[in-house]
């Protein structure tokens, strides 16, 4: 299973990284939409866990480019700031989940596996 | 309660001074029932002062009328009279003129003509011949009156004097009321002599009742002293004395005012009657003949007096109600007002916590993911000494991290419900969510809080935020009571049931300060407040407007110095009669209200 993991906060992207590699699951990391963008165009990744809020190219613009041309891969939102209005314009541009910070990783996993 | 205190309308003791209030009630109630009144009863006033003096006048005419009808109706039957008199005397007067001395004296010749003068004049009794010794020469009679000796007599000296005399009534020996009429007569041979007869007072009671009185009146005829001279329906039976006084003697008529017994008032008519002691008397009662005067006028006050009464209830009911629906729709737009207020600022609030929620989640992610990988570590390494050590710091570290969590999860939760949206809440969750937020208050207010649910409760159909603003308000008021209030320790019961009709009540009871009893029915009036500056009279008001657009009812039982309970009733399954986001913004970060 391979992984990317886009935030703006890159000591968590990096470490949750490095979590995920100690559970033997390969992850890229990239601290911006755009930079996440690219990457996950470039190659095949079975998860994107995208941060909502960043500047530039925010979650949600990235995540509907992402489900457009890459139809199969699975996103998860990560957000700290929960709004109604907001979980349903993600869940309805195709993310398979919408977690708080901050997360659990087993969680995280788990819901990636199931 | 006195009257005043029961008509009295509600805003009449309102306070005029709120800054949003732009009305004057008790001012607009008084001009507008001021106006109302003097338009109303201005032409009922002028209408009534009018026909008050139409009436006096047609009722002094009416007066005078009476005055000049009683003075009518006594001149003619005093010339009835007089001329019944005068006509006797006459006939008198031609006897004694046309018959000598010795026809006269000759009983058998006395009888003829005492015959022939019944058959032309009614009213004679007996007739007799007076020589000018004072003796009685003839009788012609029922009585043995001849050889009576009339010279020391008062009347014999009158027709000495004047030639004729009219006796006043008297009884006689029959015991029958009569008179007497005596004519002189002067001869050169025989000097003088006197013809005299008696007259049944009948015919002066057949010249009276010509009069054709009303029942008001009364006619009768009294001497120069006042003595009934006929009998009287009213006054007196003959002989008796009149109880008015007379009126001097006078050639005319008089008409004058009097009084009854009964201080009823009489017009009194004399009319005397010329050559004879009598004086007719008609007595009227204007206060009977004027009866229907007087009733009219009666029904007339009474007619004004009732359109009064109507009109003013009709102005108090309509002014009372108009203005008091103007102020029920004042206080409405000022709670909709404050409520817009306490709303927005709610939601400013909310947005704050949001927004700091979200800064603080993003660092306690990377705590949280810092620890877990410390964690993660150092699990995979068992040769260290201090493992055991270093994981109980991380598991410090990341339950600081879930607790931290855990409020700010809590502060977006309030934050998130900005329009109404109903769904299923399990109230005991609900009641729990709120606890959450108060848990830490009540301990350092030493409150004990204890929840008791009924089992199987059924979830409800409802808004969440807006419940947990209407819980927290309530439970915040309940908390401040409880700190205040004389019993210590302080403790809040809450519990949930459902009631006999299947809503879903969730009771919430303090041993607090309780309420006043002159409180307790304004607890849920906006603006109403006994926290002095502390509150803002609004917590319990928007509580009270929430629940009731939820569909549900609220109400508040208190004992002063033993509790407060308020219990929120909501229907298992409703749907907002109005679901307007901007009036429905409540975010239950504050409360305020009455206790």
């Amino acid at each position: 299973m391979r992984v990317l993991l886009v935030d703006d906060e890159e000591e968590l992207v990096t470490t949750l990284s490095e979590r995920l590699a100690l559970r033997d699951i390969d992850s890229d990391w990239a601290t911006s939409g755009e930079e996440g963008l690219r990457l996950a165009l470039a190659s095949h990744y079975d998860w994107v866990v995208l941060d909502l809020k960043m500047p530039g190219m925010g979650g949600l613009e990235t995540l509907r480019i992402i489900k457009r041309q890459r139809p199969d891969t699975q996103v998860m939102v990560l957000t700290g700031h929960s709004a109604e209005d907001e979980y349903e314009a993600v869940m309805r541009a195709g993310a398979s989940h919408y977690l708080l910070k901050p997360l659990d990783v087993d969680d995280l996993i788990a819901k990636m596996q199931a | 309660m006195s009257l005043w205190s029961r008509l009295k309308p509600a805003f009449w003791d309102q306070s005029q001074d709120q800054p949003t209030q732009i009305i004057n009630y008790r001012r607009l109630w008084k001009s507008t029932f001021g106006a109302a009144v003097g338009v109303a009863l201005l032409p009922v006033i002028l209408l009534g002062i009018i026909n008050y003096y139409q009436f006096e006048e047609q009722h002094q005419l009416q007066r005078a009328e009476l005055d000049h009808e009683v003075q009518r109706v006594i001149y003619k039957t005093r010339v009835s009279l007089a001329y019944f008199l005068e006509e006797r005397r006459s006939a008198l007067a031609y006897i004694v003129r046309a018959y000598s001395l010795p026809e006269l004296g000759d009983s058998r010749h006395l009888a003829r003509i005492f015959a022939n003068l019944k058959g032309a004049f009614g009213g004679f009794v007996d007739l007799g011949l007076i020589t000018s010794d004072g003796l009685q020469k003839a009788y012609v009679g029922p009585y043995a009156l001849e050889g009576k000796d009339y010279r020391d007599q008062e009347w014999y000296k009158e027709v000495l004097l004047r030639g004729f005399h009219v006796s006043d009534v008297f009884m006689g020996h029959r015991n029958f009321p009569h008179f007497v009429i005596a004519v002189k007569h002067e001869c050169d041979t025989c000097g003088y002599y006197i013809l005299r007869a008696t007259i049944d007072t009948a015919r002066l009671n057949e010249l009276i009742a010509t009069m054709r009185l009303r029942p008001s009146a009364d006619a009768f005829i009294i001497n120069d002293s006042g003595v009934l001279q006929t009998s009287s329906r009213m006054h007196g039976q003959i002989l008796s004395q009149f109880s008015h006084p007379l009126p001097p003697p006078l050639e005319q008529d008089q008409v004058v005012q009097a009084k009854s017994a009964g201080g009823l008032p009489l017009i009194l008519g004399f009319a005397r009657i010329e050559g004879s002691p009598f004086t007719l008397v008609m007595v009227e009662q204007p206060s009977l003949v004027l009866a229907r005067w007087g009733l009219l006028r009666i029904n007339i006050i009474l007619l004004v007096l009732a359109s009064v009464i109507a009109i003013l209830v009709v102005i108090w009911r309509g002014t009372t109600n108009l203005v008091s629906r103007l102020y029920d729709a004042d206080l409405r737009r000022q709670a909709v007002l404050h409520q817009i207020e306490y709303t927005n600022k709610l939601a400013s609030i909310g947005r704050l916590a949001a927004g700091v929620a979200h800064e603080i989640n993003n660092p306690l992610a990377i705590i949280n993911e810092k620890a877990g990988l410390l964690k993660d570590l150092i699990t995979g390494r068992d040769d260290s000494p201090y493992k055991e050590r270093f994981l109980a710091s991380v598991g410090s570290i990341q339950n600081s991290v879930k607790r931290v969590s855990a409020i700010t999860h809590r502060l977006l939760g309030f934050a998130r419900h900005f329009s109404v949206k109903i769904e299923i809440i399990d109230l005991e969750l609900l009641i729990e969510e709120v606890l959450g937020f108060l848990g830490k208050e009540a301990e350092y207010r030493n409150v004990t809080i204890t929840t008791q649910a009924q089992p199987g409760m059924p979830t409800i159909e409802s808004d969440r935020g807006q419940l947990q603003q209407v819980f927290l308000n309530i439970l915040n008021n309940a908390l401040s009571a409880v700190a205040q209030g004389p019993n210590q320790p302080g403790r809040i019961e809450i519990s949930i049931h459902t009631q006999a009709d299947g809503q879903a009540v969730v009771a919430i009871a303090d041993n607090g300060q309780g309420i006043a009893p002159e409180n307790l029915e304004r607890v849920f009036e906006p603006f109403f407040t006994t926290k002095g500056e502390q509150g803002t009279g609004l917590g319990l008001s928007i509580t009270y407007g929430i629940v009731r657009k939820l569909g549900g009812q609220v109400m508040v039982e208190s004992q002063l110095g033993r509790g407060t309970t308020f219990r929120v009733v909501m229907p298992l399954r409703k749907t907002p009669a109005s679901a307007n986001p901007q009036a429905a913004n409540g975010q239950g970060l504050g409360a305020s209200g009455g206790q």
